[in-house]
């Protein structure tokens, strides 16, 4: 398996203060990777550097011939403006932006596309409808079509499964395992450890620094799981510069 | 009362004023929108007196010239509106209160210009509150229908990532850089269009052709694409009524058609399908689940 993503003692972070602690290690091609870990642990900060919204603070990501538009990023659903009067069919139709860009047309095919992406979460129906008034399950179901019409390599979901029911975790897992059937890459931010025991092969088990990475039953550990939440939360405001020496 | 507004329509000042609120609603409509989304409507009317200072340099230098007065607003408009933004990005302060700075400073500026000038109460007055209807000229028409045009040529380029910039930022940092630049030229289409209000309305109440017709359209529709049209059309009907409101009163444009659009507003607050107050006080029965 060739490496997809690799993390060369990755440093993420906001006002120098680091999120994401000397990270190594390496996403394989088609690999379905839970990332698990506290409040605070550094996950979202993980995928915004993923994605490329967040310069690393030391460190790097080498992509391996990953392009930006290779990769489909799921936001948390709380960064979502819920009350932007926007509909859900225009909104699922961002996810052809790469192919689209500023100005391109929303053709027949295109539209036959987003239709059938709508379809497939199961939010027939309700393309008019605004997004403001969609439930937190038909939300998330939204913004997968969106991912589906991304049609991407590698899929960065943060979050994707909290505060909805069992029915839409279960269609949308769905979704996750023809991805992963389909060798495509997915990482998903996740909290229930039930979900990931029983779905995801491979786990980051996440602090600020890597806990563990490896097979899921390998890493989710009670030993493992007890270090993870001593690792504390809140930022050192006096902390000193971190002098570590570079990796080999 | 029908002869009169004969007698408005063979005016060519009227008719001119009328030409120009139409182009100016066809721009304003979708900014004011976008302002009212990105929650930045006080900012917009910020803007409107940082511009100020600019049109003063202009006068001093000019006289009443539309042109030099248009030139010294933009270029104060587009240094303020950068300043603000570029300081905001590069520093902790938010947008708001790095503009609100910036406005005071360049609202003393202009009033100090003003007075150093010393032009007369009633250039002052016509300044602030707009002129009459019966002032509008060919000049002023040109400077606004070129804004217009621009403006509504830029904001269909930037539409996609100044949309997805206020839905869902985190995504649009994802796939694209634009929304920066998108922030930044929204920005100078807003100051094109205070220039272009300023010309039609006065400094003081120019914004007010921008943000009202977009408050009054909220309260009519849940999707943006209708609610730009509500609000061109909320725009052009406070414009034209105003105008020619103006023309008969023998009062300024500015008072004039903002009087027009805030009724525009209560009716809407009171009747607007979307959270209208009557809907709220008469509910009717729930729906069949």
């Amino acid at each position: 398996m060739t490496e997809q993503l690799r993390f060369r003692n990755l440093t993420l972070g906001y006002d120098r203060h680091p999120a994401v602690h000397h990270l190594d290690g390496a996403v394989r091609s088609g690999a379905l990777m839970a990332v698990v870990g506290p409040n605070g642990a550094g996950k979202s900060t993980l995928f915004k550097g993923v994605v490329g919204a967040i310069k690393p603070l030391a460190g790097g990501i080498e992509r391996n011939g990953v392009r930006p538009e290779d990769i489909a990023y799921l936001p948390q659903v709380a960064e979502i403006e819920r009350n932007f009067p926007i509909a859900v069919y225009d909104m699922v139709a961002m996810g052809l932006w790469h192919r689209k860009g500023l100005l391109g047309g929303i053709g027949a095919r295109d539209r036959h596309a987003i239709e059938h992406a709508i379809e497939t979460v199961g939010l027939s129906g309700f393309e008019q409808r605004a997004i403001g008034t969609l439930s937190g399950g038909q939300m998330q179901r939204m913004l997968f079509a969106r991912l589906l019409l991304q049609d991407a390599r590698v899929i960065v979901l943060d979050e994707p499964f909290n505060a909805i029911d069992t029915k839409t975790c279960a269609d949308l897992l769905v979704l996750v395992q023809r991805w992963h059937s389909e060798q495509r890459t997915v990482l998903s931010a996740m909290h229930d450890l039930e979900l990931v025991k029983a779905h995801f092969p491979e786990t980051l088990l996440l602090a600020r620094e890597p806990v563990a990475w490896g097979a899921t039953a390998d890493v989710l550990t009670p030993d493992n799981m007890r270090k993870a939440r001593h690792m504390c939360e809140a930022f050192d405001e006096r902390a000193e510069a971190c002098v570590v020496p570079e990796a080999v | 009362m029908m002869q009169g507004l004969f007698d408005s329509f063979a005016d060519d000042s009227v008719r001119h004023s009328l030409a120009a609120v139409l182009a100016l609603a066809i721009s304003a409509g979708p900014v004011g929108v976008f302002l009212m989304l990105r929650r930045m409507s006080l900012v917009g009317d910020a803007m409107s007196h940082a511009i100020l200072p600019g049109v003063a340099i202009g006068f001093l230098a000019a006289g009443l010239n539309v042109f030099a007065m248009t030139m010294g607003g933009l270029t104060a408009g587009l240094i303020i509106a950068l300043l603000a933004g570029a300081v905001s990005r590069a520093t902790m302060l938010q947008e708001d209160a790095s503009l609100a700075v910036f406005l005071l400073m360049s609202l003393a500026l202009g009033i100090v210009i003003v007075t150093i000038k010393g032009v007369d109460i009633e250039q002052i007055m016509e300044f602030l509150f707009g002129e009459t209807a019966a002032k509008m000229n060919a000049d002023k028409l040109l400077v606004i229908a070129v804004n217009s045009t621009i403006s509504t040529a830029a904001l269909a380029l930037i539409y996609r990532p100044l949309t997805l910039d206020c839905v869902d930022p985190g995504f649009l940092r994802a796939v694209s850089r634009s929304g920066g630049m998108a922030h930044l030229v929204f920005l100078a289409l807003l100051v094109l269009n205070l220039i272009s209000a300023f010309h039609a309305l006065g400094t003081l109440l120019g914004i007010s052709i921008i943000i009202i017709p977009a408050a009054v359209a909220r309260f009519w529709t849940r999707d943006i694409s209708v609610m730009i049209v509500l609000a061109m059309a909320g725009a052009l009907v406070s414009g034209v009524v105003g105008v020619l409101f103006a023309h008969q009163a023998g009062i300024p444009s500015g008072p004039a058609i903002t009087l027009v659009a805030g009724v525009l507003y209560a009716v809407s607050i009171a009747l607007g399908p979307v959270g209208g107050l009557v809907w709220r006080i008469f509910p009717g029965r729930h729906l069949e689940a």
